[in-house]
């Protein structure tokens, strides 16, 4: 069975025909070529998919295309002007927080989400945030003060 | 001095692409007119294959082909190495075709290929495959299979038996071990680790029909050796006839260096279906495709004199191959395990023997440290031990046993010649960054809250950038092991290098870079790596064991040094003076003693653009260099973590965890740092939370992320990190290596802890992953009082 869903991606209005069990990530890297969002698990558990739905993160791996139908979408592609980084990724950046970069789209993301509620976060409020997200490289140490300085970068 | 020069903290080119969503993986690419992939997998451990009906399947909607082991025409996957037994008999090597012929021997076996138009497709109509098993009776503990009377994986292994090796004499190491003052015992395993890179494994096999060329773009640490395996062993294919690349690739850690079943797949049927044909890897999937790690069954003794010192040491090792030899799987616990068990001590004999065991399992292969961290483990355990028995402080039998820095070149009594090294004061940064003098005081005052401290000390060594070709050749390897680097510099002066290392996230685009930006003088900027792709670089042996810098990089220097030789000639030429004359000295070719100079802009143009060129010199500056390193590197070091352990819960908290190695010169020192943080990653992972559990029918019950326990960023500390400097004195950079440290170093350092903190108690003896179950229950069988309540 297919459904015809139309949203917001990245601030474009997009519609596309898919299969009703096709989940939102299958429809961002399939049918949207945004492959910066990726897939690491099947249960839920790692976090490389984490994107933005009505301005929440949640996992795109979770969640149906079909039910975010009328949202507004937002991907790790959507955050850089230009060759300008955004001050979270700039962090990332300046403080190693990353080295295959794998599961780093979702944890900017995450990152983000987390800033966005808490914008002075302690180490460890970081580290419980950061719960949902695997990132087997960095051992987290250089993830979490990427984030410190990525909010304390976005507060000023 | 260069703004990225060699030493300096550069941040890394690759992270634009990678946070801002513009890396490529595997799973990223799509090939015009592509078709899917799934692999239908044993459920069962041991089963033969009776009949297998896959009639409704193929008439399933959008269903193009299936494979089955009927119709694999082609060869298996080999093994890399060979391990003779010690009685000279070589190893016992049973077949691992792609497709199961006639029986399955792990769950997670490839029992068909199902190709469609889409995978929901594919995985539609393997639902509807029938396979008429009939089971067989599983082995799965190591030291049953081995027994005697045991079942068999393979009928032709009597006792599941791979090889009986051994290094050493037995008889000697017993007779000093009868005459010693003292002896420490440990009897450990090593859990079964799996790599989990987040990027699961994924390959797209392609045939051009109208040139006879196959593409495969595949997840791997290695895309020659790939190419090499597959190509002349498993689909004889000759090597101008396959192009294997590897793209940005999500981690590796070991688990993608080997040839995998489902890489050989979809290669050789994209002929049959004429289409490009993609796999990728679920995660569950990954849980019993990708090779495991480590899993070793260890009896150790440490015999010590009166004074303390080490004088002989003996080890009996089980461990587990799985059930089919994967690419490494048989060196790494011989030759990169038994050799190691020297440590940083000056144990004057030492006896080893492994016995590599068939189980019906995944197949286990290298993950972070490949045999060191094995190694390092029982050494470290024994050492603590030792400590423990003699009352002498942890630190200080260390400090008397290790190799003093004036005993370099060192030769062990387990083949290994340790070229340089010097333990002392990179164990003394560690001891003061952990403020080990202060701990009793800690101690004293976490009891008070009730909590138990615990502090625990390991050095280790470890053996990296994999190695001569000669001495591993001589020790059984199919495969030689150098590097190769080609340096294109092009006509306006910007240089592209093409390396046979491949990264898959240690920032080698960078490392590299500022090697090449620093020895040419030219911007970082003009700079690209290129890397993972068989049709650009002439050749190479890939990314694992810390060898990309101390190998590759050597390889690039080496190449850099051909190429300054060449522009020298050129620029000699252009300057109308003698070549002895010219010196090249910061990106500029001078006329020693006058103001003549050259660009290397300028000397590259012209020898691109040859207008005046005699006849004796030759156009073009590019130059190619393999290098074959005289020796492996030793990295040595010191970790200490401090723990606490809530004696009502069981669970530990890690207070503090200092690592203080010796990776002789530092190309990035915040690379070098974040290499070492995910080591300690994984490290503490192993010693706290993760490990596979089999049942007794073969099924593995920690088969997703839902059941490993993968370290998540609040089970861990913030790390110190400290750095000591003794160069390796066998390549032109003084590089060792740093990639493994923090898994090689941290189980031994962890576990010593928790012992340490659980000594009052009187527990002496403990499994890893310590969870706190298993701590609360060593606790509870411990206080007969606790128990009691
Ligand atoms: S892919 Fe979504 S949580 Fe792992
Ligand atoms: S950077 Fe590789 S998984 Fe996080």
């Amino acid at each position: 069975m297919s459904v015809t869903v139309s949203m917001t991606v990245n601030g474009k209005a997009i519609s596309a025909e898919v299969e009703a069990r096709t989940l939102l990530v299958q429809l961002l890297r399939d049918e949207l070529e945004l492959t910066g969002t990726h897939v690491g698990c099947d249960t839920s558990q790692c976090g490389a998919c984490v994107v933005h739905v009505d301005g929440k993160s949640i996992k795109s791996c979770t969640v149906l295309a079909a039910q975010c139908d009328g949202a507004e979408v937002t991907t790790i592609e959507a955050l850089a002007t230009g060759d300008t980084l955004h001050p979270m990724q700039e962090a990332f950046r300046t403080n190693h927080g990353l080295q295959c970069g794998f599961c780093t789209p979702g944890m900017v993301m995450s990152a983000l989400d987390l800033v966005a509620n808490n914008p002075d976060p302690s180490e460890s409020e970081v580290r419980d945030w950061l719960e949902g997200n695997i990132c087997r490289c960095t051992g987290y140490h250089n993830i979490v003060k990427s984030i410190l300085d990525g909010a304390k970068a976005m507060r000023s | 001095m260069h703004e990225h020069a060699i030493g300096l903290p550069v941040t890394r080119k690759e992270d634009f692409r990678f946070l801002t969503g513009h890396g490529t993986y595997t799973d990223d690419i799509n090939r015009p007119n592509q078709v899917y992939a799934y692999i239908l997998r044993s459920p069962h451990a041991h089963a033969a294959i009776k009949s297998i009906d896959t009639s409704a399947a193929s008439a399933a909607p959008g269903v193009i082909a299936i494979f089955t082991g009927a119709d694999w025409d082609a060869g298996g996957v080999p093994c890399g190495w060979q391990v003779n037994s010690k009685d000279g008999s070589p190893m016992n090597e049973p077949p691992h075709y792609p497709l199961c012929k006639d029986r399955v021997r792990h769950v997670g076996d490839q029992v068909a290929l199902v190709i469609a138009e889409s995978l929901p497709q594919a995985k539609d109509a393997a639902e509807l495959i029938v396979v008429d098993y009939e089971e067989l009776p599983v082995v799965i503990d190591m030291e049953k299979a081995i027994a005697g009377d045991s079942n068999l994986v393979w009928d032709e292994a009597p006792n599941n038996l791979c090889y009986d090796w051994e290094i050493g004499d037995e008889a000697e190491i017993d007779a000093a071990i009868a005459g010693a003052a003292q002896v420490a015992e440990v009897e450990i395993v090593n859990n079964r680790l799996i790599a989990n890179a987040v990027e699961p494994r994924a390959a797209i096999g392609e045939y051009a029909r109208g040139t006879g060329q196959y593409t495969l773009h595949t997840t791997s640490q290695n895309p020659h050796v790939i190419r090499l395996l597959m190509g002349a062993f498993v689909l004889q294919l000759p090597e101008h006839k396959l192009r294997v690349v590897a793209p940005d690739v999500g981690g590796g850690f070991g688990s993608k260096i080997f040839h995998y079943a489902e890489e050989a797949l979809v290669t050789w049927a994209a002929p049959k279906v004429g289409r490009p044909i993609k796999w990728t890897a679920e995660r569950n999937e990954s849980f019993i495709s990708d090779a495991h790690g480590r899993d070793h069954v260890t009896r150790g003794k440490l015999a010590l004199d009166a004074d303390g010192n080490f004088v002989a040491m003996k080890i009996s090792t089980i461990a587990n191959m799985g059930a089919y030899l994967s690419t490494f799987s048989t060196c790494v616990p011989t030759y990169l395990y038994a050799t190691l068990l020297a440590g940083n001590y000056t144990t004057p004999q030492i006896h080893c023997n492994v016995r590599a065991v068939f189980t019906n399992t995944v197949p286990v292969d290298a993950y972070r440290g490949a045999g060191r961290p094995e190694a390092t483990y029982v050494v470290e355990r024994l050492v603590n031990e030792a400590s423990r028995i003699t009352g002498i402080d942890p630190v200080e039998i260390r400090r008397r046993n290790y190799i003093k820095a004036d005993q370099f070149p060192y030769q062990t009594p387990v083949a290994l010649m340790y070229d340089i090294g010097n333990y002392e004061p990179t164990m003394s940064k560690a001891i003061a960054a952990a403020d080990y003098a202060g701990f009793e005081a800690r101690r004293a005052e976490a009891a008070q809250r009730g909590m138990l401290r615990g502090i625990g000390v390991a050095s280790y060594i470890e053996a990296c950038g994999i190695a001569p070709s000669q001495v591993v050749g001589s020790l059984g390897a199919r495969a030689g092991l150098y590097e190769c680097a080609k340096v294109r510099v092009h006509p306006t002066g910007s240089v592209t290098v093409f390396t046979g290392s491949h990264a898959h996230g240690q920032g080698h685009e960078t490392t590299f870079s500022q090697i090449v930006a620093d020895r040419l003088g030219i911007p970082f900027e003009n700079v690209d790596i290129v890397h993972g792709d068989t049709d650009k670089i002439p050749f190479g042996m890939g990314t694992y064991g810390s060898r990309s810098l101390a190998v590759g990089g050597s390889a690039i220097y080496n190449a850099i040094d051909k190429i300054i030789a060449k522009a020298t000639v050129i620029a000699a030429h252009l300057l109308e003076a003698s070549e002895q004359d010219v010196e090249f000295v910061d990106g500029q070719f001078r006329v020693a003693g006058t103001d003549k100079t050259l660009g290397l802009g300028d000397v590259s143009l012209a020898a691109y653009v040859p207008h005046n060129f005699p006849e004796e010199l030759e156009p073009g500056l590019e130059e190619q260099a393999f290098y074959d390193p005289a020796n492996f590197t030793y990295p040595a070091g010191t970790h200490i973590c401090e723990l606490e352990i809530d004696p009502d819960t069981g669970e530990v908290e890690i207070v503090s965890f200092v690592a203080a190695d010796d990776f002789g010169r530092i190309i990035n020192p915040m690379i070098v740092d974040g290499q070492v943080h995910g080591g300690l990653a994984q490290g503490i992972g192993q010693a706290l939370l993760e490990g596979c559990v089999y049942d007794q029918d073969g099924q593995l019950l920690t088969g997703s992320y839902m059941d490993y326990t993968m370290p998540r960023a609040d089970n861990l500390p913030a790390f110190q990190v400290e750095t000591s400097v003794t160069e390796c004195t066998h390549n032109p950079l003084g590089v060792k290596g740093c990639g493994e440290a923090g898994a090689i170093g941290a189980p031994a350092a962890t576990m010593n802890a928790i012992l340490n903190a659980l000594s009052p108690l009187g527990i002496t003896d403990l499994a890893m992953p310590a969870t706190p179950h298993r701590i609360w229950q060593a606790i509870r069988s411990a206080t007969p009082a606790a128990a009691a309540e």
